[in-house]
């Protein structure tokens, strides 16, 4: 049995060596104890200036219709977009680049798309609608979105990234062919298009769930991040966000981990912060699996901690039923209305705002009956504030999806 | 790729009788020791890690993840021991959850007929990938690749992208409850009992004369062929174990979790992990099922410990890779080591152009 | 394209083959493309259809010809996705946007690829490490690198190496077009040289090779090499058609993409029979497959599960025409297929180990 002890030595010492790798980099590794050192945002991710906008945006008065935020606007600088004027809207192509429908989030917002391309093809105010779809795959949209350039048909191209830096090259080569550019959702590092629809933004998504935590947790109260995967700008900037929030509190931040969205995952993964000590507050990056985390809680049979969700149903339904202390914060899933809407405003010669910054309000204890009841019919994984219901396929097309 | 031994260790009459014994008895002697000692040493460093970890419950909890990575481990260990592969029980794992959340839709009286359903479905899916490799002569590798695209896709689709419905509650007993108020452990989770069960019969399976056949023909098909076995079948019924026990894990993981777009993902990787990590040799013939399910156990508990050292999530795939490399290399070292005494033991088979030529 | 001319078996007149076989599929899935998409009132050979087609095609025919390099040693390597992951990072940050630095991004990357690719061939033959494990193993490694040092985008190219990505001739890219340069160069690698006909002998039975005087790892080790080089050159390619590294490329499946495409393309996956050109028709045909349903509309969804139908029907139907003679099965490397059946009917493979093989009976 020599061989497989010098094995596991080995293997022993590397997973030290690696784990000894980590802690160099200060930023890099969870913070057992918390501290001050895991809540220093990286700086890669987090830009200051961006965030006091983005948490300022929040207390700003939207202009637009009082009960359609998908047309509202926070702080909007009015393009003119009388060059892209069509002669007649419906006969026009409106072509979109989607990045993919791989998750509830986006399969919900792109009901809701079809759908508000189903009323406005019958206003006449667009023609065609042109979908292709990349399955996340960077490369792929790139492809796409070539491919929308070169055959020349498209009065308008939509555009929701996948990835922002490595779209970049492929936005700009779509903006240079004439054609109007709307892009939403996640950004990219060039401003050649018309405009760019998104809600408030990531950092305004951690702050509300952090400031939910610290407001509601005594001092010295635990908190266990869960985050879905690195590297996602929309998602560090959540986390970022949080982690700035956090560093100004008394909460002792136990770590953060990621979960991938992963129900069993994060079952396990709170199940087991829990063996090792109490967990007072969870923090959550996007809702997926919310549940999960709650029910790890109740089958260690430990009081269910503070939470901060996302406006997904099936952790508003929870909310409501165990009667939790609980935040909603959300991530506009009306936002996939606004660039139909924009790219037939266009064809009109409308003007849109250049960054146009939808509402991005939490779901907050008090609303949450008025949402569920609006949503009563809906399935679990679908997004209270969807904002569908005045388009003609209201309700089936969501409950039947 | 492998260097082959010399040829002068080969005895070309080998007969085919002595394959399953000397792979048991090969276990015995290493393969199943060396991964409970590794099992033993990663569990004496989660309890200094974390000392309450074998304080009934913490156990129990572990006890109730690791039960369909077990099941997993068995079904894909059935395939692989007869020399396949199979590449698509995680995402048949992902097309089963959905499916009975959007069957059930939180019905309670679904349940039972669902489960049922589910099963079917796990059959078909494990005859297509049986039959396809076997009778269509497609390698494994790309029939369960192609069916797991074709599940992954064709759920989806039917889902429209997001799993839509709910588990009911029963459905979820056996992955998340339990036999309660047990005195020191708390709650025997009924996922561990049903791995237990699954883990017994499958020993007891492989130590009957079909378990013995599927061992022959994964070792040497040819020879299996030429003393009576239908090859076909044996590997059509491996593949079909692996979907039905896929389908278990599947109401086991559902249950403990409930339903997410992600779930299963990624499954089939950690299951082969398990297997190999067991010291079961990709290609066939060689390795215990108990090997394989204390592999399981083991890819388990190292994720656990992971997780106990605070070692950041972002790096244990490295850990992993390193680890499942290590362990097959030593696996393969000690095969080469034994090689004078088991001369077929080599992933090139010379032999068997030289047969194929005899039979025409 | 895969026969060794000099060394033609005494057998009957060559039939087609598995590779002509491959390339009439291609032709009729082109003309059912064609018509399908007519039907529709469109039609497939726009000049936006055909670039969408030949860039598709180009970044998946550098991993594919790689791939079938590796598998014609009766190996495989599941690690390129993210070797090209970290190659399109190492180039991008070597780079840092300054054009007098792109033969060191690109050596950089390379130089890195290919010593991934040593360390896999070492494993799969001086460990004796199943090459399934090795190089899911090397691509865990990589991927917890990458994750734990590069969240999200690095580095970034230059505007003259964004030109591999993005410039074209005609209708023709230039990636496209240094793709099939890598393609023709790997048939005459193949064809040509001692080490390629060392590959074919060593996948088609390492013993006999090593009887007839191969060092069995050599070929393999090469093999791996050269495939983890293509898989940095796609990920230069990434590199450049992205702008910036982007680590997270390894989660779109690019490694079974390109086994498909090499199984596709008729290269038996137990090594030692096959070839860069049939290859070269299963990137084309996938390429096509993705195109046409892009024309089309088709659900991202449903495209998954027609891909999955496809190559089973396509290794299937490759399996009869090949082996109705040889009932017999292996064991491993993965899967059903039928060993070689040696002799007369090697319809593809090269005839370089056939003759030692019947020297050594």
């Amino acid at each position: 049995m020599r061989v497989p002890r010098v094995l596991f030595a080995g293997a022993a010492g590397l997973t030290l060596m690696l784990t000894a790798c980590t802690t160099d980099a200060p930023d890099d590794s969870p913070e057992g104890g918390g501290g001050a050192a895991g809540l220093t945002p990286d700086a890669e991710w987090f830009d200051r200036e961006e965030f006091e906008a983005q948490l300022a945006q929040r207390e700003a008065t939207p202009e637009g219709p009082e009960d359609e935020p998908w047309m509202q606007a926070i702080n909007p600088e009015w393009t003119d977009t009388s060059a892209f004027v069509h002669d007649s809207p419906g006969d026009a192509t409106v072509c979109f680049s989607n990045a993919s429908v791989s998750n509830p989030w986006r399969v919900t917002g792109f009901i809701t798309m079809e759908q508000q391309v189903e009323a406005l093809q019958e206003e006449g105010r667009i023609g065609e609608f042109r979908v292709s779809d990349a399955a996340d795959d960077d490369n792929q949209q790139i492809s796409d979105i070539q491919a929308f350039v070169d055959s020349g048909d498209c009065d308008a191209i939509i555009i929701s990234p996948s990835t922002t830096a490595t779209l970049t090259p492929a936005v700009e080569t779509a903006c240079e062919s004439g054609v109007p550019v709307i892009v939403f959702d996640r950004g990219v590092n060039t401003d050649c298009m018309v405009t760019f629809i998104h809600p408030i933004g990531g950092y305004a998504f951690g702050a509300d769930a952090a400031e939910f935590l610290v407001e509601e947790l005594e001092p010295g109260s635990t908190v266990l991040a869960l985050r879905i995967l690195p590297g996602v700008d929309v998602l560090e900037h959540r986390w970022a966000a949080a982690q700035e929030v956090f560093g100004d509190s008394e909460l002792e931040v136990l770590g953060y981990e990621f979960t991938e969205g992963d129900g069993a995952r994060i079952k396990d993964l709170v199940s087991q912060h829990l063996q090792r000590g109490e967990v007072d507050g969870v923090w959550m990056d996007a809702g997926d699996g919310a549940v999960a985390a709650l029910e790890a809680f109740e089958d260690a049979g430990q009081p269910y901690p503070v939470i901060s969700g996302e406006d997904e149903l099936s952790f508003m339904r929870m909310w409501k039923e165990e009667g939790l202390t609980a935040v909603a914060p959300v991530y506009s899933n009306f936002q996939w209305r606004t660039p139909v809407l924009a790219a037939g405003m266009i064809l009109a010669g409308e003007e849109v705002p250049a960054e146009w910054v939808l509402p991005q309000e939490p779901v907050r204890e008090d609303e949450l009956d008025e949402y569920l009841e609006r949503n009563a019919d809906m399935p679990a994984l679908h997004y209270a504030k969807f904002g569908g219901e005045d388009l003609p396929g209201y309700p089936e097309a969501w409950t039947e999806r | 790729m492998t260097p082959t031994p010399s040829p002068g260790t080969r005895a070309p009459q080998d007969p085919p009788a002595r394959s399953p014994w000397s792979a048991l008895a090969a276990a015995g002697r290493g393969g199943t020791a060396t991964v409970a000692l590794l099992l033993a040493l990663v569990f004496v460093v989660i309890a200094t890690q974390n000392p309450s970890f074998f304080e009934g419950p913490p156990l129990m909890a572990f006890a109730k993840k690791a039960a369909p990575l077990v099941i997993l481990a068995i079904g894909q260990y059935l395939v692989i021991v007869s020399g396949e592969f199979d590449l698509s029980v995680g995402s048949l794992v992902g097309a089963q959850v959905v499916v009975a959340a959007r069957l059930i839709d939180g019905e309670e009286s679904n349940t039972l007929p669902v489960i049922g359903l589910m099963l079917a479905f796990g059959l078909v899916v494990g005859l297509v990938n049986g039959l396809v490799t076997t009778l269509l002569r497609v390698p494994s590798i790309i029939t369960t690749l192609g069916t797991m695209l074709i599940l992954f896709g064709a759920v989806r689709y039917w889902t429209g992208g997001a799993p839509t419905g709910a588990l009911s509650e029963s459905f979820r007993v056996p992955g998340r409850g339990g036999i309660e108020g047990v005195p020191l452990l708390g709650q025997i989770p009924w996922a561990l009992v049903v791995a237990l069960v699954l883990a017994v019969a499958a020993v007891l399976l492989m130590r009957s004369p079909w378990g013995r056949t599927l061992v022959a023909t994964g070792d040497n098909d040819l020879a299996a062929a030429f003393s009576g076995v239908r090859v076909w079948r044996v590997r059509t019924l491996a593949f079909v174990g692996s979907s039905l026990l896929a389908t278990v894990a599947a109401v086991l993981i559902g249950g403990f979790a409930g339903v997410t777009a992600q779930v299963g993902e990624g499954l089939e990787f950690t299951a082969i992990t398990a297997v190999v990590l067991g010291g079961v040799v990709l290609g066939g013939g060689r390795g215990t099922v108990l090997a394989a399910v204390l592999g399981a156990l083991t890819v388990e508990a190292l994720f656990t410990l992971f997780n106990q050292l605070y070692l950041p999530s972002t790096i244990q795939p490295s850990v992993q890779g390193l680890i499942i490399i290590a362990a097959v290399a030593y696996a393969a070292r000690r095969g080469g080591l034994r090689l004078p005494e088991r001369p077929r033991r080599r992933p090139d088979h010379p032999a068997e152009p030289e047969l194929g030529t005899s039979r025409r | 394209m895969t026969r060794l001319p000099s060394l033609l078996p005494r057998g009957p007149v060559p039939r087609p083959g598995t590779t002509g076989l491959v390339y009439l599929a291609l032709a009729v899935l082109l003309a059912l493309g064609a018509a399908l998409v007519a039907a529709r009132g469109g039609s497939l050979f726009t000049t936006a259809t055909t670039v969408d087609l030949f860039t598709r095609s180009s970044l998946l025919g550098f991993l594919a010809i790689g791939q079938t390099l590796v598998i014609l040693c009766r190996s495989l390597d599941l690690s390129v996705g993210y070797v090209a992951a970290l190659s399109t990072v190492v180039a991008a940050t070597t780079m840092a946007g300054d054009p007098s630095r792109i033969l060191l991004g690109v050596g950089a990357a390379l130089g890195l690829a290919g010593l991934i690719g040593l360390v896999n061939g070492l494993v799969v033959t001086g460990l004796r490490v199943n090459p399934f494990i090795a190089t899911l193993g090397t691509g865990l490694v990589i991927k917890g690198y990458l994750d734990t040092n590069f969240q999200g985008p690095a580095g970034s190219v230059p505007a003259a190496f964004q030109a591999l990505g993005y410039t074209r001739i005609g209708v023709l890219p230039v990636s496209t077009l240094v793709m099939l340069g890598a393609a023709v160069a790997a048939v005459v690698f193949l064809r040509r040289t001692r080490m390629g006909y060392h590959m074919y002998a060593v996948g088609g039975d390492a013993e006999v090779a090593r009887l007839s005087g191969i060092r069995a790892g050599v070929p393999t080790v090469t093999a791996h090499v050269l495939c983890s080089v293509a898989a940095g050159t796609a990920g230069l390619l990434l590199a450049a058609r992205f702008g910036t590294g982007s680590a997270t490329v390894y989660g779109n499946g690019y490694e079974l993409e390109a086994i498909a495409a090499v199984v596709l393309g008729g290269t038996y996956l137990l090594g030692g029979r096959g070839g860069v050109a049939g290859t070269l028709a299963g990137v084309f045909i996938l390429a096509t497959l993705d195109t046409v349903f892009n024309v089309l509309g088709v659900d991202p969804f449903v495209k998954d599960v027609l891909r999955g139908v496809i190559v089973i029907a396509a290794v299937a139907v490759y399996a009869r025409g090949q082996h109705s003679r040889a009932a017999v099965r292996v064991r491993f490397p993965p899967g059903g297929a039928p060993p070689p059946a040696p002799g007369p009917d090697s319809g593809t493979g090269p005839a370089a180990p056939a003759q030692p093989l019947g020297g050594s009976r």
